[in-house]
């Protein structure tokens, strides 16, 4: 293999990464909060892809890239309203199943309403177009998907860190109560979670189905289903983690397909599963279980 | 004035606190005293509404009803409570915990942050140590300070001596006095029930969900059930 072509690999996988890394975080930062694992995210993602077709129809792309990132946004707080809230006080097992429920909701929504065909992404002209960096061309979306991921988590960890709404969604992860004696509104600061993760689904949808160019109703769910293993390597509640997670599954798939094993790209991810949660269950960057009383 | 009135509280069936009513006069300084299980912290989580009373239960602040509030909508009443065990948020830093405090707030907080690190030189000096780090007495103090950088009218505090020496517990009483001279109100539950007693206005004796004794600090302390009950002195 030349220089080139394991150059033109790396693109390809770190491209891959940043949008895995980007619906990683959503899991992190839902489970983070709430300890639930939301099923549904990935085909929040899905149903973005959807939403961006239809944008597409009607409005120039400067126009419909803000439309989708809403609806998304709104799609996620309002599953988050009806599906999660009313189940607060319910064992963690009943909000788990509700959101499988919410998952295969989506899926056959999309199926009864877009059918199963799938149906072509419309193209972004300056995403599409190529670009030639010494030996590698690749068009621009694989350029920007990574220096877009680094920019966004960037700026998620200083809004978590630095300013009062991320203050209340450190304090509510760690105690409820507590948090309220503060003046917290808890579902507030739900809520919003919610909405930082479902625009990062459709940020990373629009970059992932850019390049690939089709959305059908189960395209949300293999994808979906990486990320979660990207969060739970990288230890699910962790951001810096959630995006090492998807950048390495990124790589490792990329990788595999480069080297002839395209069969097995899709089991890598369960191999890495299979291998932290021997190693190492609670992740790269897993919250340590011991507390001070 | 917060009045409690009739407060009912049931846990899963089980009557937690049976129809109490007891009073805090702004300005003064409140104690519940009783052992484990009397209904104490209880009481206290109904006030911030952080448990459900039973119908016909009333807990009014200057005569507006708090049941039925949200905890955040009661706290922004200036009701502040430094909660059982302290819980400090162990991942964040003293200061930022101080801060969390002033949540509700949204103009300059650095003369109430110097102002709670005078009352606690400690916390200053561990000023960037994550909380979790601090010794319980320092989780104490962070907690106390916590509550104050609220502004609150109402400090309600849960057993704050619970696992700390001798010489801390002293430390921290003399502080709820000099809290009290700034015009705090200060609603204290206690298991010490001795220095509860001295440094309170007014005290209730708490037993299994009912109060069965109230009075002036200083005449409880000469009562000779309470001194047999909580503080170790046998009847003559």
């Amino acid at each position: 293999m030349s220089l080139s072509t394991f150059l033109q690999q790396c693109l390809t996988g770190i491209s891959l990464g940043g949008a895995y890394a980007l619906i990683a975080i959503g899991y992190t930062l839902v489970y983070g909060i709430l300890r639930l694992i939301n099923f549904a995210h990935g085909d929040i993602f899905m149903m973005a892809g959807y939403f961006m077709i239809f944008a597409m129809a009607t409005f120039p792309w400067y126009i419909a890239i803000p439309i989708v990132l809403l609806i998304t946004v709104l799609l996620g707080v309002s599953i988050e309203r009806v599906a999660y809230r009313p189940l607060r006080t319910a064992p963690r097992m009943s909000v788990m199943i509700s959101a499988i429920g919410v998952s295969y909701l989506l899926q056959n929504l999309a199926t009864y309403l877009f059918t199963a065909l799938p149906k072509g992404y419309p193209e972004i002209p300056f995403l599409k177009k190529i670009f030639k960096i010494g030996g590698l061309s690749a068009s621009f979306v694989t350029f920007l998907t990574p220096v877009l991921t680094l920019i966004i988590v960037y700026a998620l960890i200083i809004l978590i860190n630095k300013t009062k709404i991320g203050m209340a969604m450190r304090a509510v992860s760690k105690d409820y109560d507590t948090a309220s004696l503060m003046g917290i509104k808890i579902n507030r600061v739900i809520t919003f979670t919610f909405a930082i993760g479902s625009l990062l689904a459709a940020v990373g949808s629009i970059l992932y189905f850019t390049d690939r160019m089709t959305v059908f109703p189960f395209s949300g769910s293999l994808p979906g289903l990486k990320c979660f293993v990207a969060a739970v390597f990288g230890g699910i509640g962790s951001i810096p983690g959630a995006v090492i997670g998807g950048f390495i599954l990124g790589l490792g798939e990329t990788a595999l397909v480069a080297m002839g094993y395209s069969t097995f790209s899709d089991a890598f991810t369960f191999v890495l599963l299979i291998v932290i949660l021997l190693i190492k269950p609670t992740g790269l960057f897993g919250e340590k279980t011991t507390d001070k009383v | 004035m917060l009045k409690i009135d009739n407060l009912r509280v049931n846990y899963g069936g089980i009557e937690a606190v049976k129809g109490i009513s007891f009073e805090v006069p702004d300005k003064s300084i409140v104690t519940l005293i009783g052992a484990n299980g009397a209904g104490k912290s209880t009481t206290l989580r109904s006030i911030v509404g952080l448990a459900k009373p039973s119908a016909g239960s009333s807990i009014t602040l200057d005569g507006k009803e708090l049941i039925g509030m949200d905890t955040p909508d009661i706290v922004s009443k200036g009701i502040a409570l430094v909660p059982e065990g302290r819980r400090v948020f162990p991942d964040m830093t003293v200061i930022e915990n101080i801060k969390i405090g002033a949540y509700l707030r949204n103009d300059n907080l650095d003369e109430d942050i110097n102002w709670v690190y005078d009352l606690f030189p400690r916390l200053k000096e561990r000023s960037w140590q994550l909380s979790g780090t601090l010794s319980g007495g320092e989780q104490q103090m962070l907690a106390v300070a916590r509550a104050l950088m609220s502004h609150p009218r109402i400090l309600m505090m849960d057993e704050p001596s619970l696992g700390l020496a001798p010489l801390i517990v002293k430390d921290i009483f003399s502080i709820i006095k000099e809290i009290n001279k700034k015009g705090v109100t200060v609603l204290l539950i206690e298991q010490n029930a001795n220095m509860a007693l001295h440094t309170a206005d007014v005290g209730y004796v708490l037993e299994t969900g009912r109060i069965t004794l109230s009075g002036p600090g200083k005449e409880l302390l000469a009562d000779e059930s309470v001194k047999a009950a909580y503080l170790g002195k046998k009847k003559d």
